[in-house]
């Protein structure tokens, strides 16, 4: 074949930046069929799949695609189902250029095949044009009865996996909604909360049994589930408790954690206020502290919400920003200004209690820390105050404590992180797995979803032991 | 759903409902709450467990109406339900035998000192009461209170009942008599507590309060109910409510109430305007 290959990849259209920044409605509009089918055509269906390797949870890429190529869309979302159940989120959050598009071999002397973007295409066309969800039967509870805590994409993937091997799946969730992350952290304009309910969907017409507002340590405790006659339970309890950064000013008014300034938005339909009734607050000049995926979020919801200014502050360079590319250059189109290289030092007060400005300090890449990075340090005499009445600290989180310190003799690492195998989940206790950021620390949605799979085989392989009925 | 099974009025803007929410209440301890939202709308509320019976399965909430999410669920009759509730959350009080110790409510404070007081007496500790409101009619718990106290005192802020003025400044005077009580423990308005820690402070006397800072999600996950510690920021719906009184930073506490007073009241407004949706036909 003699076609010529574009080095350009399609662009997916997109809400133009100026109407987007009036709304909370997804900023992505996906592919057409006939740019999804241009854009497969790119892929020359390399032999050793270099791509494949590249995803986490190794989806047969090529297949998937010469499938879309062929106007195929429904075979194409059923080959990427059989790997991935979640598709349409990964498609849609998943750092493919990091992953599976970063090993891509036209990214070599071009754009890579735009994996992610035809992945979410196929997942999008099913759920529009596929059949409709069947009722499956409900599993019995004859191989067992496992109860999954959290429901985030490690909590969620796990559940579907163990029920399609024949388990009898509970699913706990401490908030009045599942999803986890997905929920209450990523934006409606980025993963519309339509497709998480879909999702949910999915997994129940599986059998899984959802049981919303349970704090699985203090409404029950694992010990109890046990009693219940749950043969193993799964934590997928996530890393959700925010830190900050310990300076003064913190607790003044006007300063959210991004986890409480997200979760108003999204988990609480603050941005509906005053139809919900959950209120938000944001001044007219917002600083976002941090530079990842989270601080994105916040940025790009503040500047919806009303906000006239918005300033990212991070303390490294752009080369050492944590958040997807596409979400850094979705910020700058819609005039979310980045400061590199800046330090917050203290926050200033106005004399009644509220955010006046942020004191920060000019920084400079030295030599690379534990984490690979180039560490910043402070310039002596470079502190300067940015004029700003509103501040969001998305400098990372934790993993919850609640659960785990209920657990005695579980195995936490240093930050307090679970200690669970890679391949099988397997903690130090005989019964108990996990999974995704309670593990990990803050990860990925697919590095939780392919851990919270992982974790069902474990459990399966467990219980056939514990029955005596092998493997 | 979370069904309300009784519901009673214990004074103006003051209202007891019974939920039948028998998993909660299984484990519920005193000094916990729960987290709970209306309807689908509605924001997520806490308030402390007043009692909980695990035989019937039946919770008691006190609730005042202070602004539109409370004022709504005043509005809720018995047969009508709460969509979603979480619990028990917040550290339980540990509550071992002393010998003497006195419970500070003010308002509708009361209700959540109960459970306090009531496992102290069981204990065999002496308790005694002090109980503010700002009028007589606005005193609630009286009877529950004197069956779990062996003294009791009251104050109102016009007099029509107890003594004439703040509850603290009876604190103040038994204090002054001694002897002086292992604990005092108060729970009301935050210039209550605020007041209450001051007094016992010119006397070393340790003091427990419960902070009602503003939450979301009740499990630690948002930050939003933050409060400085011994210097020390602390998320008061995991590692409290309740905290040492001496070492609360009140003043910003209490300026992190007023976060978000405007829409606060513009919500108010908009509901006693009916925009909220009249359930009278
Ligand atoms: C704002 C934001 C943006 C992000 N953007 C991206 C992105 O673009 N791409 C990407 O790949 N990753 C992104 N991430 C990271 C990704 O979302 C997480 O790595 C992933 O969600 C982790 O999944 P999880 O299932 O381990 O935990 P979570 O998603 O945190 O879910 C845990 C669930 O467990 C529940 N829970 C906790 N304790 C209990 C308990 N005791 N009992 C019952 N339930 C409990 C919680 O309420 C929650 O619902 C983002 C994260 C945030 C916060
Ligand atoms: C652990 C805890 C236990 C509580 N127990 C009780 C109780 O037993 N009985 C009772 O009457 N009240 C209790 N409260 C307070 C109660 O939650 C608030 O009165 C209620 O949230 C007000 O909501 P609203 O919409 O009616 O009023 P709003 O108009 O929202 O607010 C009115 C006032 O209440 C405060 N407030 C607003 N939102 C919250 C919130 N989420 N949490 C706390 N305070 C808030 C504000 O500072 C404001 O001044 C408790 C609070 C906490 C944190
Ligand atoms: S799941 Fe993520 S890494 Fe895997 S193919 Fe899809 S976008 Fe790429
Ligand atoms: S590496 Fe790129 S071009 Fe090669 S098969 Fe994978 S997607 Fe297609
Ligand atoms: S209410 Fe969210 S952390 Fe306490």
């Amino acid at each position: 074949m003699s076609v010529k290959i574009s080095k350009e990849k399609h662009e997916m259209p997109k809400q133009p930046a100026d109407t987007r920044i009036k709304n909370f409605e997804e900023v992505a509009l996906g592919y057409t069929p006939e740019l999804a089918m241009a854009e497969a055509a790119r892929c020359i269906q390399c032999p050793k799949k270099p791509c494949v390797a590249g995803c986490p949870v190794g989806i047969d890429i090529p297949e998937f695609i010469k499938l879309v190529a062929k106007g195929d869309f429904l075979g194409a979302a059923k080959k990427i189902k059989e790997k991935n159940s979640l598709p349409a989120m990964c498609g849609r959050v998943c750092p493919q250029e990091s992953q599976c598009e970063a090993v891509c071999t036209l990214g070599k002397r071009g754009e890579p095949v735009a994996i992610g973007a035809l992945e979410r295409f196929c997942a999008d066309y099913e759920r529009i044009h596929g059949e409709p969800l069947a009722e499956m039967k409900t599993s019995d509870s004859s191989s067992g009865m496992v109860a999954v805590v959290g429901s985030g994409p490690a909590g969620l993937s796990c559940a579907s996996e163990l029920a399609k091997l024949g388990y009898r799946v509970v699913l706990f969730e401490s908030l009045h909604a599942t999803g986890g992350v997905l929920r209450y952290g990523i934006p409606e304009f980025r993963l519309p909360k339509s497709i998480v309910d879909k999702e949910v969907e999915y997994i129940k017409s599986q059998g899984v049994e959802i049981r919303l507002n349970v704090l699985v340590g203090t409404t029950v405790t694992v010990d109890e589930l046990f009693e219940q006659g749950f043969d193993a339970v799964f934590l997928g309890t996530g890393a959700g408790l925010p830190y900050f950064l310990g300076i003064p000013g913190e607790n003044l008014n006007g300063v959210y954690s991004a986890n409480e300034f997200l979760t108003r938005a999204n988990l609480m339909k603050a941005y509906l206020f005053p139809e919900y009734d959950t209120p938000i607050w944001v001044g007219k000049r917002v600083a976002v502290i941090g530079g990842g995926n989270v601080a994105m979020d916040s940025a790009r919801t503040a500047l919806r919400l009303g906000a006239d200014e918005v300033t990212v502050v991070y303390r490294r360079s752009r080369t050492e920003m944590p958040a997807r590319l596409e979400e850094i250059e979705n910020a700058e189109e819609e005039g979310i200004k980045l400061m590199l290289l800046r330090n917050p030092v203290r926050i200033l007060e106005d004399g009644e209690g509220w955010v006046k400005g942020m004191e920060c300090i000019k920084m400079e890449l030295g030599k690379p820390d534990d984490s690979g990075r180039r560490r910043p340090i402070p310039i002596p005499d470079s502190e300067f105050i940015l004029d700003v009445d509103t501040v969001i600290s998305a400098v990372g989180t934790n993993p919850n404590p609640l659960l785990i310190r209920t657990i005695s003799g579980l195995a936490l690492g240093r930050r307090g992180n679970v200690i669970a195998d890679e391949q099988t989940g397997k903690t130090n206790i005989p019964g108990i797995f996990a999974g995704g950021d309670i593990v990990t620390g803050s990860a990925t949605v697919i590095a939780a979803m392919g851990a919270g799979k992982l974790a069902a085989h474990g459990i399966d392989e467990y219980i056939r032991r514990k029955n005596g009925r092998g493997m | 759903m979370y069904r309300i099974l009784e519901k009673e009025v214990l004074a103006p803007k003051i209202k007891l409902i019974k939920v039948d929410a028998p998993e909660i209440c299984a484990g519920a301890r005193p000094g916990q709450f729960v987290v709970f939202r209306i309807h689908e709308k509605g924001e997520r509320i806490p308030l402390t467990i007043a009692d909980s019976d695990p035989k019937s399965g039946l919770l008691t909430l006190v609730f005042q109406e202070v602004g539109k999410s409370t004022t709504e669920l005043g509005m809720l009759n018995k047969g009508d339900t709460i969509q979603d509730m979480v619990g028990p959350l917040g550290t339980p009080r540990d509550i071992e035998k002393l010998d003497y110790v006195i419970c500070v409510g003010g308002g509708v404070g009361v209700a959540p000192i109960y459970p306090e007081a009531k496992a102290y007496y069981r204990l065999g500790t002496r308790v005694v009461s002090l109980i503010g409101a700002q009028t007589k009619e606005m005193l609630i718990f009286k009877n529950r209170m004197e069956q779990v106290s062996d003294e009791i005192y009251f104050s109102t802020d016009d007099g029509s009942f107890g003594h004439k003025g703040f509850i603290t400044e009876v604190l103040d005077d038994l204090l002054e008599k001694g002897p002086h009580p292992d604990e005092v423990i108060a729970i009301g308005p935050l210039l209550m507590m605020r007041e209450a820690s001051k007094v016992t402070a010119k006397y070393g006397v340790k003091t427990v309060v419960s902070l009602n800072t503003i939450m979301v999600d009740g499990t630690g996950m948002c930050g939003s109910c933050r409060v400085t510690v011994d210097s020390e920021v602390k998320f008061s719906c995991v590692e409290g409510p309740a905290f040492d009184g001496h070492k609360v930073d009140f003043d910003e506490l209490i300026a992190r109430q007023n976060r978000f007073l405007a829409e606060e009241r513009l919500a108010m407004d908009r509901y006693l305007a009916g925009a909220g949706g009249c359930k009278c036909q």
